[in-house]
């Protein structure tokens, strides 16, 4: 019998231990406790796990969870190399630490896609298979057996020769003085897989069913005084005057605290804070903004996008090869959006000595510390913050604004406090969407695309969060899906202008810059398409020899889609392709339209080819919703300025689409080993140019603006 | 006004305003979170309890007039065998992503079943066109409520 090797080592050899602010929830960072603190020792072997002496597995998660089912994915991950049922699970938001749970980037963060495909996959499986290395180590010095006689099974170690077996729990105290693994742990082969790649629950789900899951906006009830904060109307305004007259009068109003930028009502509880609110009378000082409307805005936009702009892209000779062939030229346009997720924006906070604490749900949570930090001008390490489930964010909780102004008004108030935007706060001062012109020029020759130019004008989303200068005047979010396209076209160019909105602060909207090149791209390849007298899917697949995976999808979803078949008068197939955040997508929508311009999307079909997959059923949920998501804005999507100010504010004036205009989703998943791609926000980029190339093919109306105008389909407008 | 309310079959004695929406009384004084806040204006179905088994949009009923009718949230809407086959039908096939508009949904779908056990399409529609869904759930909403009311596993 072989002793183990590596077995428990004393104390003092032991590194120096950090732990974690909520010391009862106890989050050891990396390194292991000393024989000294047995009380308190568990075992974490690393930042994502822990095991205590019940057995309960508590796994880390480094994104958050809101909606796109990464604490699923991600517990898969780690389960499956852990080797521990699911059920034995259970999840903790993971705190702001970039180093930690950075990712490869360093940089802690949910979006872009990322959550899977930015090396988790990878990072995640090892930090499972290093644990139950050591879980193993530990069973096998305390039987003396050779390790590699022993096997795991569903959170345990069994030696099958001596018929002995220990649950995770049983070995954790003595796992926790291993010292780490100095070779990565070998992983699983994927035909041995229980979990990655199956569609298990998800694990957030069961409390979200019954109402005890809670959000940012459900902390302390009762128990935390609230603050709504009523914002300048006008971006740049600041309050004149503020009479709290009225607002002191409500019972339960507490304070009213003033800002430059803005009001807020302090109140015991919700309903007084919101009623307060609504009860000021400001004066505001609104500045130049007030100036601008969307004419405006439109007019700036349209006149700066006639500019040279900088070149982002070339190949071939572009401009030789758009003075040879058949030209076409086309300008499309994209409006400003709202985020409008379900949870209005919210912000606990509590500042007191010298620091403060946060609850809220974050897409960014070093982000979030970091400006905390800042407003109070102290260390990030005086700043606790707790993340909650997001109910919904599609970009906007990438921002730290919420937590920058509940901040601000926490300091003027004794105590925790609850700054929760009213639905109409939220929507009226949202980072938006950027509205975007594309230039389209492209030259045919014998049936294929030759020339190929697409300037994209647009303001910056990135220069605006950085506050700092675009690097040669480029944006390269602005042109992402357009500088790497998959159309092997000889002769292109890639150019862009940045046109920043006057009265509106911009921000990344699920899709990001493919939202709008790929609208560009796909609608205007149609129209080349139409012009050199070909169908829509072939000629796309005569340019996609270079991207086999592509064409593939598309063969696919035509195949699936029954394109070609007759469908009734009125309606029409549009196919709209993407290769975006390492996944290859193509889409069908099936449209109706009636006489009155009224648009049915009756169904879309779409082919994915996202790499290897760790939940296909999580997969098929983000393209249902995401196409949904993206056909809203498609159908009813506008912000409109007027006066400076913004002029949607609630559901009832910023649409969104309901059950009854639903279309079915039929969804085929490509099954691949190859690496992840991201999933999150490639269908929302399909649903509009899918949507309006099958209007096309409906009407022979080519609608080069979203969202559709209902008075063009019918007529009583020229497109 | 003091006021004794009827929640989920307890009794809480609460002292509001009788202009307060059910919404903020049952978050803020009862504690029970599970209702959500999502536009105040009874425009997206977030806020759905019943009364008496009715749906009702708390974020515009002022708890003044909710009288002793008895009032159902997310929170115990499980204890009906209606309700317990809702929630079982939604993690079956997984409907839920951010879950924030989950409770108004299911508040509005097992009102639906109670009333209707045999929706169709149209029923589906007109009883659940008041729930907005941001995150898109809406195909697997309309599944979910045909097995429930097939009792299909």
């Amino acid at each position: 019998m072989t002793r183990a090797a590596g077995g428990p080592t004393g104390a003092s050899r032991r590194g120096f231990l950090k732990v974690g602010a909520a010391a009862a929830g106890g989050l050891l960072l990396g390194f292991r406790w000393g024989a000294a603190d047995a009380a308190a020792r568990q075992f974490a072997p690393n930042a994502f796990i822990r095991i205590d002496r019940a057995g309960k597995v508590t796994l880390v998660m480094p994104n958050q969870e809101m909606g796109q089912g990464i604490y699923t994915a991600h517990s898969q991950l780690l389960a499956e190399e852990l080797d521990v049922p699911l059920a034995r699970v259970v999840t903790e938001a993971a705190p702001p630490d970039d180093e930690l749970y950075g990712g490869p980037r360093k940089r802690q963060g949910t979006g872009g896609s990322s959550s899977i495909r930015a090396g988790f996959f990878p990072a995640l499986r090892q930090a499972g298979a290093d644990a139950r290395a050591l879980l193993v180590l530990a069973a096998a010095s305390q039987w003396n057996v050779d390790p590699a006689s022993c096997r795991t099974a569903d959170g345990r170690v069994f030696h099958d020769p001596s018929a002995r077996s220990a649950d995770y729990g049983e070995l954790a105290d003595r796992a926790a003085l291993f010292p780490p693994p100095k070779t990565p742990a070998p992983l699983k082969s994927p035909k041995d897989f229980k979990l990655i790649g199956k569609s298990v629950h998800r694990l957030d789900t069961p409390a979200k069913v019954n109402g005890s899951a809670v959000y940012g906006i459900d902390v302390m009830p009762g128990a935390v005084r609230v603050a709504v904060p009523i914002a300048s109307p006008v971006v740049g305004g600041t309050a004149l005057s503020v009479d709290d007259s009225r607002a002191k009068a409500v019972p339960g109003v507490r304070q009213i605290v003033v800002l430059d930028d803005l009001v807020a009502v302090v109140a015991d509880h919700s309903w007084a804070a919101m009623k307060g609110a609504a009860a000021l009378d400001i004066v505001w000082n609104e500045g130049p903004n007030a100036a601008i409307g969307s004419a405006e805005l439109w007019r700036d936009l349209r006149r700066d996008s006639a500019k040279q702009g900088v070149n982002a892209k070339s190949e071939g000779t572009p401009d030789s090869a758009l003075a040879d062939g058949d030209l076409l030229e086309a300008a499309y346009e994209m409006p400003f959006l709202a985020h409008a997720p379900m949870e209005p924006l919210n912000c606990t906070v509590h500042v007191s000595g010298g620091g403060c604490e946060i609850w809220t749900g974050t897409q960014v949570q070093t982000k979030a510390r970091a400006e905390a930090a800042k407003v109070l001008g102290v260390a990030p390490e005086q700043v606790t913050l707790h993340n909650y489930m997001l109910g919904g964010a599609f970009g906007r909780r990438l921002d730290v604004d919420m937590v920058n102004t509940a901040v601000r008004i926490a300091r003027e108030v004794d105590g925790p406090v609850k700054v929760m935007w009213t639905r109409e706060e939220d929507m009226r001062h949202d980072v938006y969407r950027p509205a975007c012109r594309n230039i389209m020029r492209a030259t045919l020759k014998d049936g294929r695309i030759h020339g190929w130019s697409h300037k994209v004008a647009a303001g910056s989303v990135s220069a605006r969060m950085s506050g700092k200068p675009l690097k040669d005047g480029l944006d390269k979010g602005s042109v992402e899906g357009a500088t790497e396209m998959s159309y092997d076209i000889p002769h292109q160019r890639i150019d862009y202008v940045q046109v920043e909105p006057r009265a509106l602060r911009l921000g990344w909207w699920r899709g990001v810059g493919p939202n709008n090149t790929i609208f560009a791209i796909e609608c205007f390849v149609d129209e080349l398409a139409k012009k050199a007298g070909r169908d829509p899917v072939d000629f796309r697949l005569k340019m996609l020899g270079n991207e086999p995976r592509l064409a593939n999808a598309l063969k696919l979803v035509a195949a699936k889609s029954n394109w070609g078949d007759p469908l009734g008068s009125r309606r029409g197939r549009g196919v709209a392709i993407q290769n975006v955040f390492g996944s290859f997508l193509a889409t069908v929508a099936e449209v109706e339209v009636d006489e009155a311009g009224e648009v049915r999307v009756h169904r879309f079909v779409s082919a994915v080819d996202c790499g290897t997959v760790v939940n296909p059923n999580g997969v098929v949920a983000q393209m249902e919703g995401g196409l949904i998501f993206g056909m809203t804005a498609a159908l009813f999507g506008d912000i409109t300025v007027a006066g400076g100010r913004v002029q949607q504010g609630n559901f009832n004036d910023y649409r969104a689409l309901r059950i009854n205009e639903a279309p079915r989703v039929d969804i085929h998943l490509v099954a691949s080993s190859e690496a992840p791609g991201g999933i999150g926000e490639p269908p929302t980029t399909a649903a509009p140019p899918s949507i309006a190339n099958a209007i096309a093919a409906a009407t022979g109306i080519r609608l080069r603006r979203m969202p559709v105008d209902r008075d063009v389909l019918a007529g009583r407008k020229p497109a | 006004m003091q006021a004794s309310l009827t929640v989920n079959g307890s009794v809480h004695s609460v002292d509001v305003p009788d202009d307060m929406p059910l919404l903020w009384v049952l978050r803020d004084m009862v504690g029970l979170t599970g209702t959500k806040y999502g536009c105040g204006i009874g425009m997206c179905g977030a806020c759905t309890v019943h009364l008496d088994g009715q749906p009702v949009r708390s974020c515009l009923l002022p708890v003044g007039s909710v009288g002793t009718r008895a009032i159902t949230t997310i929170e115990g809407v499980g204890q009906t065998p209606v309700g317990a086959r809702v929630q079982k039908a939604w993690l079956d096939i997984e409907v839920v992503q951010c879950g924030y508009c989950q409770s108004g949904q299911i508040m509005s779908a097992s009102a639906l079943l109670a009333q209707n056990p045999a929706p169709n399409d149209d029923d589906i529609d007109a009883a659940m066109a008041g729930n907005i869904c941001r995150c898109g759930t809406y195909c697997r909403i309309r599944a979910a409520i045909k097995n429930a009311a097939a009792g299909r596993e």
